[in-house]
């Protein structure tokens, strides 16, 4: 595949993420503090993020499988999460997050335990999105291309 | 900016295509001390001056330079968030208006660092900063901190640098992500000059320069009012008459 084809199925791919809601306009503010003396920014707090949440979501797992749930304690991890999905534009993970919260505060475990199913859900896939989008980045600048600037008024 | 051996023409040799000027304040063994007027265009004078420090650092004999513009030198911004992932965005964000950065995890770290806490330093084993423990006075413009964080919030951050007598005129920011209007209200009474709501984005740190520029201003005044005393006593001399006869003050 040529670099032009390349470049094409990367905006292409990029403009469905945020199509179908993966990703908000916060993850286009990460691409402006990207230049050329911080070439990989992006990837580097994306990166940080799914270290930060895989710890987050066992530590999530394990605070929900105790006897007695503290859940301020759950929320405090929540709140985290939801901080660091707003931060890169991980839209569908914060969302998920917001309504992981309002259970926490009434204290439902079963509300809860759903809620973090949803939120792993979201963040494999999300992650899944960033890993393909990543690799379409590396083999465009391995073919000696450049990433195309996001064009924020295409969609 | 003090610049070594072949430094000084690498630098000449950028900012004078640009139509600015280098001039040499001093010269001594290690190199000269030189002042830049910045070029009349459009670009601004941060940029001149991270491009020196740029072509200051890849001096060839690795000299440590020290990039000092008179024309207009960095803020200092200290930056406290216990989240790694905003920590890292907020220095990103204030690296690119060329502000100089340092950041920190914890309110008590921040204190560290301003030489706040020098008890607290003394006795905690774990320090990713280098603790304070003279009590000198750190040079910061500006200080943004998160609002919720572990053992202390940004608010109780915001009161005990307010109560400094150091830095009590430092301007403090505090980050939220949550829009809770008495939160909000309550952090501007007590001295906040801004409250941003996360995730910070480049327009709010635009929103931080004229808080800045104003801090500069009044670290510039007293030293503009000594002048005047100066001048004021100078000038009873220049009218004083050529016969000398002594005057009663």
């Amino acid at each position: 595949m040529e670099v032009g084809q390349m470049q094409r199925r990367l905006a292409e791919f990029t403009k469905s993420m945020f199509m179908e809601g993966f990703l908000d306009g916060q993850f286009l503010q990460l691409q402006q503090l990207q230049d050329e003396s911080n070439p990989d920014f992006v990837v580097e707090v994306v990166s940080l993020f799914f270290q930060d949440s895989e710890k987050l979501l066992n530590d999530l797992t394990l605070a929900l499988d105790q006897q007695n749930v503290d859940f301020k304690r759950v929320d405090a991890h929540v709140h985290q999460l939801k901080g660091s999905s707003s931060s890169i534009g991980a839209q569908r993970v914060k969302n998920a997050c917001v309504v992981f919260r309002n259970f926490c505060e009434e204290q439902n475990l079963e509300g809860c335990m759903g809620c973090l199913q949803q939120v792993k859900q979201e963040f494999y896939l999300v992650k899944n999105k960033f890993d393909t989008l990543f690799t379409l980045e590396q083999q465009i600048v391995a073919a000696g291309g450049s990433i195309p600037a996001m064009e924020i008024t295409s969609f | 900016m003090k610049s070594v051996g072949s430094c000084f023409p690498n630098c000449q040799r950028f900012i004078l295509p640009h139509q600015g000027i280098l001039i040499p304040l001093s010269h001594s063994e290690m190199g000269s001390h030189l002042k830049i007027d910045p070029p009349p265009c459009s670009l601004p004078s941060s940029f001149f001056s991270s491009s020196l420090s740029f072509l200051a650092a890849v001096a060839p004999d690795r000299t440590p330079v020290e990039m000092g513009v008179t024309a207009e030198s960095q803020f200092h911004v200290l930056a406290v968030d216990d989240s790694l992932i905003d920590r890292k965005l907020i220095e990103r964000l204030l690296k690119t208006s060329s502000y100089q950065v340092t950041a920190v995890d914890s309110g008590s770290k921040a204190l560290e660092f301003l030489g706040l806490n020098a008890e607290q330093a003394r006795n905690s084993h774990t320090t990713s900063v280098s603790p304070n423990y003279h009590n000198q006075e750190i040079q910061v413009n500006l200080i943004i901190t998160d609002y919720f964080m572990p053992e202390m919030t940004g608010y109780d951050l915001l009161r005990k640098i307010k109560e400094s007598k150091s830095y009590k005129d430092v301007p403090v920011v505090i980050m939220s992500s949550e829009n809770v209007p008495s939160r909000i209200s309550q952090c501007l009474e007590d001295g906040a000059e801004e409250f941003f709501l996360k995730p910070v984005q480049l327009s709010d740190v635009n929103k931080l320069r004229p808080h800045l520029l104003r801090g500069r201003s009044k670290e510039q005044h007293p030293n503009s009012e000594k002048r005047k005393d100066r001048e004021e006593i100078l000038s009873p001399e220049r009218t004083r008459t050529r016969y000398d006869v002594p005057e009663v003050f």
